[in-house]
């Protein structure tokens, strides 16, 4: 405990740096899944190529991903573009399939009032679709939240700054306190982000919580 | 109006075979809804009614064939433009969960760029219009009833005033009463609004009941009959329409003969409260019991009465005919009525008389035979 409140300064900083290299993965992420889980979403053929490659690259070991960006991005190995790179690949294999489910998940009634009203494809999807596959989202997000949180902190492997720093580098002076102070750290980070996204899913969802009266 | 015009729609084969002859689902159909009035599609599963109204606004497209509203055809319109001025309504409603109710109602005129205010004012007066109260505006359509949700539907597709509506069995998943309710005040609506109504059901006493005219689907698309619904059920012209109106069409065809002027019966009758002794003195073993307003209340067994009429005490059973409505209601009147003598009352609810049925039975024939004798003009006029 007194080790952790002396190096609060520290904590708080590669904290903070944890927080970008998972959270701004998250947003890149979602946006590049929104199309890529509208178009699975309408077309079934599409569908199943989309999902199994993104699927696919989830299981690309991240250490092998930290590694192998660099020469096809033509970054530096240190050059923290490549993590965040690596995790928005992690987020898009998780987020594709959750957003095509969501938007697949809309009722069917309303999704053809929706056309005979005189909907455009994109009007329908940015004003009746999305929305209402918000809840799905939400909950998707929030495993691609916590799983990025967990796999950042192996490129403390690479050198990046960031919470997972203190794994390897208590491991390395067998001094577990510091490994404890990491985990509980990363732990605490989660919960964050989880929060953030139930919050945002709240307020965008006020029907959701419309009970017959 | 709207038209078709050897319209077919065939569904290739799921297999794909080379010959090509799949599944046909409308088969060369020529018709006309007109202007102002409802016409009804009706048949069995797989006739084709729903393909045959989703033509319309292209959510299905015909394989041949053209369908125009007021002489435009409607694949040289632009898609969006076409489904934004036809007002549509399905079996669940299709509400958009994630609306409210005011904002469910403004989805086409604020599609059609009217402002936010403008729609606002008018969605509120068309909510109060369909029936529903105002307060509703601000709930989730998960908050309504399935009757409401209806309600709704029909304010959304009338928002932007279409001159066409299309409507898919949009009374058939609520209860009997709610539908009946719903029923009588879409007709209510659509005589002060006039539209040009395409509806399609699978059952055939709402099909007779709403529409000006009834078309007759058999299964693969075929047109059957396409008549007035009175005709309908008079003239069906083969076995399969005459199995689908039902068995007692005699009797139902009788709601669109209006009742004629009878000679009916003064029936003396007491008021709630009226003692045994007054009951007894009438002499008949029914005696009618009317409220104040002389509006009929129920039939009293003068020898059930105790000590004095109470409503706990009156037969309900009886149904009350009206002077200005139909030979139906007339006969039914009688025909429910304990004491055989059917009540009629004026329109605003006052006991006039009785009728028995068998005064009744005669009005009916001298109306068949005055069908019977213009019936072969009307033949070749229709041909």
């Amino acid at each position: 405990m007194t080790w952790a409140l002396d190096h609060i300064g520290d904590i708080m900083s590669r904290a903070g740096q944890h927080a970008w290299l998972a959270g701004l993965p998250l947003v890149l992420g979602l946006v590049i899944a929104l199309p890529l889980g509208w178009l699975a979403a309408r077309r079934p053929r599409l569908r199943a190529v989309l999902l199994t490659t993104t699927g696919l690259l989830y299981t690309i070991p991240s250490l092998a991903l930290f590694i192998l960006l660099p020469p096809l991005l033509g970054t530096k190995i240190l050059d923290p573009v490549n993590v965040i790179v690596a995790m928005t690949v992690y987020t898009v294999a998780l987020l594709t399939r959750t957003v095509a489910d969501g938007l697949s998940s809309v009722d069917g009634s309303t999704q053809q009032a929706a056309i005979a009203m005189g909907y455009g494809s994109f009007a329908r999807f940015r004003a009746v679709d999305l929305p209402l596959a918000v809840p799905v989202i939400a909950a998707g997000l929030r495993v691609a939240a916590v799983s990025n949180v967990s796999i950042v902190s192996v490129a403390s492997l690479i050198g990046i700054s960031q919470l997972g720093y203190f794994l390897t580098d208590g491991y390395a002076r067998s001094f577990p306190t510091e490994v404890w102070v990491g985990i509980v750290a990363c732990l605490l980070l989660a919960l964050v982000f989880d929060l953030v996204i139930q919050v945002v899913s709240r307020v965008l969802t006020p029907w959701t919580r419309a009970v017959a009266a | 109006m709207i038209r078709f015009e050897g319209v077919t729609k065939r569904y290739a084969e799921a297999s794909g075979t080379a010959r090509g002859d799949g599944s046909v689902a409308v088969d060369d159909l020529t018709l006309e809804a007109p202007t102002g009035k409802i016409t009804v599609l009706v048949g069995p599963s797989g006739c084709g009614k729903t393909t045959t109204l989703r033509m319309v606004n292209r959510m299905i497209t015909p394989t041949s064939g053209t369908i125009s509203i007021d002489g435009r055809d409607t694949a040289s319109l632009d898609v969006a433009e076409l489904r934004r001025g036809i007002g549509y309504v399905i079996q669940h409603a299709g509400l958009f969960p994630h609306r409210t109710v005011l904002d469910n109602v403004t989805t086409v005129p604020r599609l059609l760029g009217t402002d936010k205010r403008t729609a606002r004012t008018l969605a509120m007066e068309l909510i109060e219009r369909v029936g529903l109260d105002p307060a509703m505006a601000k709930r989730y359509p998960a908050q309504l009833s399935g009757g409401q949700q209806q309600r709704v539907g029909v304010a959304r597709a009338l928002a932007a005033d279409p001159p066409v509506m299309l409507m898919d069995e949009p009374f058939s998943a609520v209860d009997p009463v709610v539908r009946e309710q719903l029923q009588n005040e879409f007709l209510r609506l659509q005589s002060d609004l006039g539209k040009t109504i395409l509806f399609v059901t699978h059952d055939i006493d709402e099909a007779v009941k709403l529409g000006d005219q009834v078309a007759v689907l058999r299964v693969g698309g075929v047109l059957a009959q396409l008549d007035s619904p009175a005709k309908l059920l008079a003239d069906p012209v083969d076995d399969f329409v005459a199995g689908f109106v039902g068995r007692d069409r005699g009797y139902r065809a009788l709601s669109f003969a209006a009742a004629p002027e009878l000679s009916l019966a003064d029936e003396p009758t007491v008021s709630l409260g009226a003692s045994a002794d007054d009951v007894r003195a009438v002499g008949t073993p029914w005696v009618l019991c009317v409220g104040a307003a002389g509006e009929p209340l129920g039939w009293v067994r003068a020898a059930a009465v105790e000590s004095e009429v109470t409503r706990t005490v009156l037969h309900r059973g009886g149904t009350v005919a009206s002077t200005t409505g139909s030979l139906r209601a007339l006969l039914d009147a009688a025909l429910s009525s304990p004491s055989g003598r059917g009540v009629v009352a004026d329109d605003d609810g006052r006991l006039v008389g009785t009728i028995r049925a068998a005064e009744v039975i005669p009005a009916i024939e001298a109306r068949r035979d005055a069908v019977a004798s213009q019936a072969p003009a009307e033949e070749a006029t229709a041909r």
